[in-house]
């Protein structure tokens, strides 16, 4: 049955025939029908990546196989979300190696975006603590791959969008930690330079993220938070916190009710928003304890937050520009300042070296903004690439929703490499989306 | 800890049951048809809560094997519940009486003969519980749900009358009647939202009627009404509307 889908920026909206399995039997017997689908988890990456006409869903393929409490190795069906997963795993002593900024994802969205969190620095992103997987290709053919057996598909599925077939068994290596709690530490930047100065002398710390305020212009252009941290020695905690070091966060959750008219998100109100995140930091430096909660997703704290943009949706944007092209950082942000189309979240975080295929994150700055569906946006998000690409740049395909081939091509220099791995366990393009068709990584029909 | 028996463990429903029962602290016995497919369940189950589950092979139709299943479980289940169904096409099963007779064995027949065995068990003990899913299908007859809805009502009765006589033997029977689930069995049939509950939202209100010893439970509660309305219609009226 068809019914409207979209993923977390709700654009674009389609109808499409969503279907989901239970066993693997029931997985075969779909993928046997003639018609072409996209695997989707929770839908939650921003665009149209996981958008068909027909979608398999993975949501309900989310059982625990095994958990080595001692070597903290966890082994997972596909369709289980982060928080499940950390809700088995925290009282334990263990965390995610790579989260993102949000845990309601699944684990096969996460390998097919490749996800990255605030410790790419260190860590690099999440296929690099894949031990192995299993994926069902499009001729029902099931195959188990690493990064030693069926490398290539291995490579090509980290960050691959989920087109070379449905991933459905991952075992993964955990992080040890001590306590829930995180050892955060919040600096204000007065401007872009004191920030980027800022991530250097810092870069030993395992978690960094910055807040930009992109409105601001002239001394203050770029002023921004610097937040650290660190997972939480024993030693850290108080006595109070020490009864339970590994308590899991409680749940308190609020739902934006309703989807804001988006009048009411206008260049002042975003000013207004910005201001008042940048002076909640009274001091210059904060160091303080906290649950990993806020520390890590501070906006799964509102569910459906994405209503605040409206009926018509919103679309993230998210480059990486290499390290020496600082220059093109200020130049894209003194654009979209000039623009004054409003963006209440831009992150900024420095990527750590990573080698691969087609994932998204390499040596260098990245910046994450969200602008709201409006009359002129895409045409502006153009000019935009255009910058993005000068300075040596790439997009990130989980956010996009509207990339013109092109520009993939341009940043992703394996891009053949990927396309002809498709091209080998994906032949017939059984498996594509709205995306993939889009950028010409399967023909459309 | 105690124990509880999940029929028809590889349905949606039947999974939520037992993860709910389970994340209290209940030792999970899985049994369905196809007891493979339930490894993956059971090692869910065990990480998540830590509690013991087991997997067995059962078969609704295979009536005479009943009695030694159950016999087999060590320890014997302190809860019983019976969720086994099939809904096939109505048209299709009104010209085809294999899968009439099929419908009515696996969710009538099956489901007295099992629980039949499980009541002897709990009334030799004085102590147990029986939980039955049926439907509000089995409310009133009608066109669209002809087999499914009469083979719903007969165990709807039979559910009615096992209370009436385990009672006075410290055994509680609940009677379950859910209205729209959204389960993989209803992926493709457009249900009205507000009517209908997910697997997850449908085990925690079985788990709380269980708990305050509930005879009759409506899921989600207004079903009780809507069906009220239903019963009432005059029949001379009822029998011509399509329903």
């Amino acid at each position: 049955m068809k019914h409207q889908i979209a993923n977390w920026g709700n654009y674009p909206v389609m109808e499409s025939d969503e279907e989901s399995f239970v066993f693997a039997e029931q997985l075969d017997e779909l993928i046997r029908k003639d018609d072409s689908f996209i695997p989707r988890g929770n839908g939650r990456c921003y665009g149209d990546a996981s958008l068909s006409e027909r979608t398999i869903s993975t949501l309900k393929y989310d059982k625990i196989l095994s958990f080595d409490v001692d070597k903290g190795i966890f082994e997972c069906q596909s369709g289980i979300t982060l928080d499940q997963v950390l809700i088995v795993i925290v009282p334990k002593g263990w965390f995610l190696p790579v989260t993102p900024g949000t845990k309601f994802i699944t684990m096969g969205g996460a390998v097919g975006s490749d996800v990255h969190g605030k410790n790419h620095h260190i860590d690099g992103s999440i296929s690099n603590h894949i031990i192995e997987m299993d994926l069902v290709l499009g001729s029902n053919e099931v195959i188990t791959c690493s990064p030693n057996s069926h490398a290539d598909l291995f490579e090509a599925t980290c960050g691959g969008m989920g087109l070379t077939g449905m991933i459905t068994r991952l075992k993964f290596r955990l992080k040890k930690i001590e306590t829930s709690y995180i050892r955060q530490k919040q600096i204000k930047a007065e401007n872009l330079q004191e920030l980027i100065g800022l991530f250097d002398e810092h870069n030993s710390y395992t978690y960094s993220v910055a807040w930009i305020d992109c409105l601001k212009k002239g001394k203050n252009f770029g002023r921004s938070i610097l937040m650290l941290g660190e997972h939480a020695a024993l030693n850290d905690i108080d006595e109070e916190k020490k009864n339970e070091p590994l308590k899991l966060p409680k749940n308190k959750q609020l739902t934006f009710p309703f989807n804001m008219p988006s009048w009411l998100l206008n260049t002042f109100t975003v000013k207004a928003f910005n201001f008042l995140y940048y002076t909640k930091n009274f001091k210059k430096e904060i160091n303080n304890i906290v649950s990993y909660e806020p520390f890590f997703y501070p906006l799964d704290a509102v569910l459906h937050w994405n209503r605040m943009y409206g009926k018509s949706g919103f679309v993230q944007y998210q480059f990486v520009l290499p390290l020496d092209a600082k220059d093109g950082l200020i130049a894209i942000l003194h654009r979209i300042s000039d623009e004054g189309l409003g963006s209440f979240l831009a992150v900024l975080k420095v990527f750590g070296k990573q080698e691969s295929m087609i994932s998204f994150p390499k040596e260098g700055y990245t910046l994450a903004l969200d602008f709201p569906v409006r009359t002129g946006l895409l045409s502006f998000l153009d000019e935009l690439d255009a910058l993005v690409l000068k300075y040596n740049g790439r997009l990130y395909m989980s956010k996009d929703a509207r990339m013109k081939p092109e520009v993939l091509a341009a940043g992703y220099p394996e891009l053949e490499k990927f396309k002809a791995i498709i091209k080998k366990y994906n032949p017939d393009g059984k498996i594509r989306s709205v995306q993939s068709d889009r950028l010409l990584l399967t023909s459309p029909n | 800890m105690e124990t509880v028996l999940v029929l028809g463990a590889t349905s949606d429903i039947g999974i939520a049951i037992a993860k709910k029962f389970a994340s209290k602290k209940y030792n999970i016995q899985l049994a369905a048809r196809k007891p493979a497919q339930l490894e993956a369940v059971q090692s869910d189950i065990k990480i998540r809560t830590g509690v013991y589950c087991t997997v067995h092979e059962f078969d609704a139709l295979q009536y005479h094997t009943h009695a030694s299943f159950f016999e087999s479980l060590n320890p014997k289940p302190d809860v019983t519940i019976s969720i086994f169904g099939i809904m096939d096409d109505e048209e299709d099963a009104f010209n085809d009486w294999a899968l009439t007779e099929r419908m009515i064995n696996t969710n009538y027949t099956g489901a007295v003969s099992i629980l039949n065995v499980a009541a002897k068990h709990y009334i030799s003990i004085k102590k147990g519980d029986i939980i039955g899913i049926s439907s509000v299908a089995g409310d009133r007859g009608r066109a669209s749900k002809l087999i499914y809805g009469s083979s719903k009502a007969a165990f709807s009765a039979y559910l009615a009358g096992l209370r009436n006589k385990c009672f006075k033997e410290n055994v509680h029977v609940m009677t379950v009647k859910p209205g729209f689930v959204y389960t993989r069995m209803t992926e493709n049939i457009p249900l009205p939202k507000p009517l209908t509950s997910t697997p997850a939202e449908l085990a925690d209100i079985v788990y709380n009627g269980f708990e305050k010893k509930k005879n009759v439970i409506y899921v989600k509660w207004f079903w009780h009404y809507i069906m009220l309305i239903i019963k009432n219609i005059p029949e001379f009226q009822f029998k011509k509307m399509k329903l």
